[in-house]
């Protein structure tokens, strides 16, 4: 059987950056658009050069704006793709899709290019919320790049959503959520807002922007939705399968499954990361630079057995199934519990784990509380 | 080389406040006396630690020799000995004066006289010194040098008409300094054949060399393989070596004698048989008695220093014992701690003096410290007519077995400038001062008199007394003695356990207002935990104030994709290593820095 593979591609581009956005993204001006696609083609080809014997379950188009690619640009990249892998047929093939950015046409190229899951950044119903955030869309557009989603074919659909938005009331959040379930999306990722340093957001923060009726939600508001969230969507049929995602039974995003299974992932485009075996790298971060020559400016690091198994432990307490005893030994060659026998016994007593004798998972409060439970499964 | 004429020594200090400039009239003296060109010049020669050139300040006494081409034609030897700025080094000051036979007064053109300035003047008088003033900084825009004379003749009566007005930084006057030695400070005088009489002033370890001893000889002479007697250690070994101060070097000479300043090595393995202050003399024949002013140096302020990783406890101790050797006033003896485990308790000059190793033990030996709050000693009468000395507030005896105690006063000047005085005298009344008295000086500047209870000034008073004059106030304090007091020791309960390190000494007056800001500062240092975390004062189990750390609730990222894995795992390892600087105690962890809480709890400014 031949190694598997999946493919990250990035797209820095936006309309312009959102208040929040800590990610790699600008509003670049259109010719740096249609040159950066060709640098990533060439990327595409000559790196994937390593890669040709395996076969590609997964390919993700992440942002900034994938859907500011026109369908013609979009259809040179899966191209390049397919030349280059094996792409499998049952490949799960998603594009991030900024409501306003496509409309039916846009969206039918694309399906015909291969694409076959669509991420839509929806983020809030509620039009002021957007405006804080710095979304370049509103309800309305949603609604409509929704439905010509459904109409131009596409039948997976995530709707991304944010809580813990300045302003924001669990009233207002719960409103948002039923408007998104009437839609049935087959998929939702739910995160609560981070303040990035760097961001418009952080520097806001500080200069104590966000009180009075712009107030960040207290940790045991942002707490009460989260807790709302996962009631709500369970009896939507929904399950949660991992800290911020939760999908209707067998719509699991199989990309983002990989990232915390830590399968081999080839990332490419403009900083993109990478997982491949024992290697993580990343690629230049200076579009100028990348365009120039799409090939220099990697960085590797390689990955120690210590760091390997400790991502192990903390990538796959994010999953609802959580850690797998079996898997680790098989590959790893080491138990579980004779690394961390005692940091499991301690948090299974304090109500943060767990374990069933073959699984170990983050309980409720686990789930609140992941960070200061994945901090004890780094070895020293 | 070893026949000088006395007549051509001269033996002088420069005496200033901190920041008048003295370190950098010393480099120019030095720079245009020709021992050194421009270029080996480092910055600030006298300062050698990096932590002096740091805060500016000037740690141990240290000593230059130099020659200068006067305008007669006659070639001069100055010996200039550095003496620390700081009232925690007072006895060490008073030492390096008494090897002096002149001084320097630099007072800067724009700041004028300050606290400081005249403690250190009246030291210098009182030792007998010749003093001449030199004004410093007069390019600067708020220079006023003839107000500055003035008030130097007023205020401490030396002429001032015609002190050099200078510039040390940018060079302007150094010639005319230069001259003024020469002619303002007396040669030294002292038989060379009488028998042998030198004044310890200061003294360093080189693991090579041993102790290396700094003196003035004031009678006599000593050479390679004479037998010397320290007369108050009672310390005989031969000499070694005997030599003078370069610039950041020892030059060794054949034969130091009567009015010179130099260095003595004798294979002495002990700082401690080297006092200083003591008298080291012939051992075959010695002087008939030794110099007055010789004084056991006593801590004054005592702490806990524990490393932050217990581990690191025999390193701890070893750079405990190798900065000893260098400063004699630097006590430890082993202590434990139920919550910080095993380390030291310490015992300092001052304030300042506590700062400085605690910052050396951190830099120069790469230890990672938890130091609890610093406290005086306290006389404890017990009922059974036994008195101890405490250092350590956990070994306060129950208070049924305690008569009285008491605490150490210090009579405390303060200058400042009249605007402030009423916010100063605040400040010193809620502190326990008890006025003493006033003294205007030129119209716009006050001498307040205070006697203070030394555990007031020791936390935070410097700091206050800047923020509440505007940087204005200087302060200068002598001790007074002990005096009867009603004291309680504060407990801190984290979780319903009692802390011992947090316990501390407090007037019973300022205790609930102590242990109610102490727990307030409590709650913020103490990061949340699963669970909530009652934090209390309390007073002989009395409960006086109580704060509640609420329990964690949320401690996760929401979003984690392929390429935020690194990111994602440094933030991982950031929490973990925050975890290692912490103290466990009960099923809490503490901060380092939380032990030291008690020091800043005069946030009203």
């Amino acid at each position: 059987m031949k190694k598997e593979l999946m493919l990250y591609l990035h797209v820095p581009f936006c309309v312009r950056k959102c208040h929040y956005c800590d990610f790699l993204s600008a509003a670049h001006p259109m010719e740096k658009r249609s040159l950066y696609v060709k640098a990533l083609q060439r990327e595409i080809r000559e790196r994937g050069k390593e890669y040709s014997g395996r076969i590609v379950t997964s390919v993700f188009f992440g942002g900034g704006t994938p859907s500011l690619l026109s369908p013609a640009q979009l259809l040179e990249l899966m191209t390049a793709i397919r030349e280059t892998f094996e792409l499998s047929e049952t490949a799960e093939i998603t594009m991030e899709c900024n409501p306003g950015t496509a409309e039916e046409g846009k969206l039918r190229g694309w399906r015909e290019a291969g694409v076959n899951r669509l991420s839509i950044g929806l983020q809030s119903m509620k039009d002021e919320e957007l405006k804080i955030l710095g979304r370049i869309h509103d309800r309305e557009t949603f609604l409509r790049t929704y439905e010509q989603a459904r109409l131009a074919g596409f039948t997976n659909v995530n709707v991304d959503l944010m809580n813990a938005l300045p302003g924001q009331t669990m009233q207002s959040w719960k409103e948002t959520l039923e408007e998104v379930l009437a839609l049935e999306p087959e998929h939702l990722s739910v995160y609560s807002l981070i303040l990035e340093e760097g961001t418009e957001f952080f520097e806001w923060n500080g200069q104590g922007r966000f009180t009075g009726s712009l107030a960040i939600p207290s940790e045991e508001e942002d707490r009460a939705m989260y807790a709302y969230t996962g009631e709500r969507l369970a009896r939507a049929g929904y399950a949660q399968y991992e800290i911020s995602n939760y999908a209707k039974a067998g719509r699991e995003c199989q990309h983002n499954l990989g990232y915390w299974t830590r399968k081999d992932y080839l990332g490419l485009g403009l900083g993109a990361a990478s997982l491949l075996g024992s290697v993580r790298a990343s690629n230049e971060t200076d579009l100028d630079r990348y365009l120039a020559d799409p090939l220099a400016g990697r960085r590797e690091e390689i990955l120690s057995r210590k760091d390997q198994m400790e991502e192990f432990a903390f990538l796959g307490l994010r999953t609802i199934r959580g850690i797998s005893r079996r898997e680790f030994y098989s590959l790893y060659d080491e138990n579980v519990d004779a690394l961390w026998g005692e940091v499991i016994r301690r948090n299974v007593a304090d109500g943060l784990l767990l374990d069933d004798g073959e699984f170990i998972r983050l309980t409720k409060r686990g789930l609140d509380l992941g960070n200061y439970v994945m901090a004890q499964f780094l070895l020293d | 080389m070893s026949q000088i004429d006395q007549s051509k020594i001269r033996n002088f200090c420069i005496v200033a406040h901190i920041d008048h400039g003295k370190s950098t009239l010393a480099d120019r003296i030095i720079e245009q006396t020709g021992l050194l060109t421009s270029r080996e010049m480092q910055a600030q020669v006298l300062d050698n630690m990096d932590l002096e050139r740091e805060r500016g300040i000037t740690i141990k006494a240290q000593a230059v020799r130099t020659v200068y081409k006067a305008k007669d034609g006659e070639e001069y030897i100055f010996n200039l000995i550095d003496t620390p700025g700081h009232v925690d080094f007072n006895y060490e000051v008073s030492r390096s004066l008494a090897a002096c036979d002149g001084a320097i007064l630099v007072v800067d053109a724009a700041q004028g006289i300050e606290a400081q300035t005249l403690a250190n003047v009246y030291l210098a008088l009182d030792h007998d010194l010749d003093v001449f003033p030199v004004i410093n900084k007069i390019d600067l825009p708020s220079a006023e040098p003839q107000r500055v004379i003035e008030e130097i003749e007023d205020v401490i009566g030396i002429e001032a008409q015609d002190a050099p007005l200078i510039s040390a930084k940018n060079g302007i006057g150094i010639d005319e300094v230069l001259e003024q030695i020469v002619q303002k400070i007396p040669a030294p005088k002292g038989d060379a054949n009488a028998p042998l009489k030198a004044l310890i002033f200061d003294c360093v370890y080189d693991s090579y060399k041993g102790v290396i001893v700094f003196c003035r000889i004031m009678e006599g002479s000593v050479k390679k393989g004479t037998e010397i007697l320290m007369m108050a250690t009672g310390a005989r070994e031969e000499v070694v070596e005997v030599g003078y101060f370069g610039a950041g070097q020892f030059i060794p000479c054949e034969e130091l004698s009567a009015g010179m300043v130099g260095y003595i090595t004798a294979s002495i393995k002990n700082v401690k048989d080297t006092a200083v202050g003591d008298t080291v003399t012939d051992a075959k024949n010695p002087c008939a008695e030794p110099l007055p002013g010789y004084k056991k140096v006593l801590s004054m302020v005592y702490c806990g220093i524990y490393p932050a990783d217990g581990a690191k406890y025999p390193d701890l101790r070893d750079a405990l014992e190798k900065l000893q050797l260098n400063d004699a006033s630097l006590f430890y003896e082993p202590e434990t701690s139920i919550a910080l485990g095993f380390g030291f308790r310490c015992g300092f000059l001052g304030l300042l003096h506590l700062e400085i190793i605690q910052e050396r033990l951190e830099r120069e030996y790469n230890l990672d410290l938890v130091t609890t709050a610093p406290g005086v000693v306290y006389k404890v009468h017990k009922t059974n007519g036994e008195c101890i000395e405490l250092t350590n507030p956990s070994n306060l005896p129950d208070p049924s077995e305690i008569e009285f105690m008491e605490e150490p006063i210090v009579s405390g000047e303060i200058m400042v400038t009249s605007e402030y005085v009423g916010s100063i005298m605040e400040l010193c009344q809620e502190r326990r001062g008890r006025y003493l008295g006033m003294e205007y000086i030129e119209g716009t500047r006050a001498l307040l008199k205070y006697e203070l209870p030394l555990n007031e000034i020791i936390y935070d008073f410097f700091d206050a007394l800047k923020s509440r004059s505007r940087g204005y106030a200087s302060f200068d304090y002598d001790m007074k003695g002990y005096e009867q007091s009603k004291l309680v020791k504060l407990d801190i309960l984290i979780n319903k356990e009692e802390v011992d390190a947090l316990s501390f000494i407090v007037h019973a007056d300022s205790a609930y207002e102590r242990g109610r800001k102490m727990c307030e500062k409590l709650k913020d240092e103490i990061p949340r935990h699963l669970f909530e975390i009652p934090i209390q004062a309390a007073i002989g189990g009395k409960v006086i104030a109580r704060e509640t750390v609420k329990a964690m609730r949320k401690d996760v990222l929401a979003k984690c994709y392929g390429g935020d894995i690194t990111r994602k795992k440094k933030l991982l390892e950031k929490q973990k290593e925050g975890k290692k600087r912490m103290r466990q105690v009960g099923n809490v962890e503490i901060p380092q820095k939380a032990f030291m809480s008690v020091l800043k709890l005069d946030d009203r400014d």
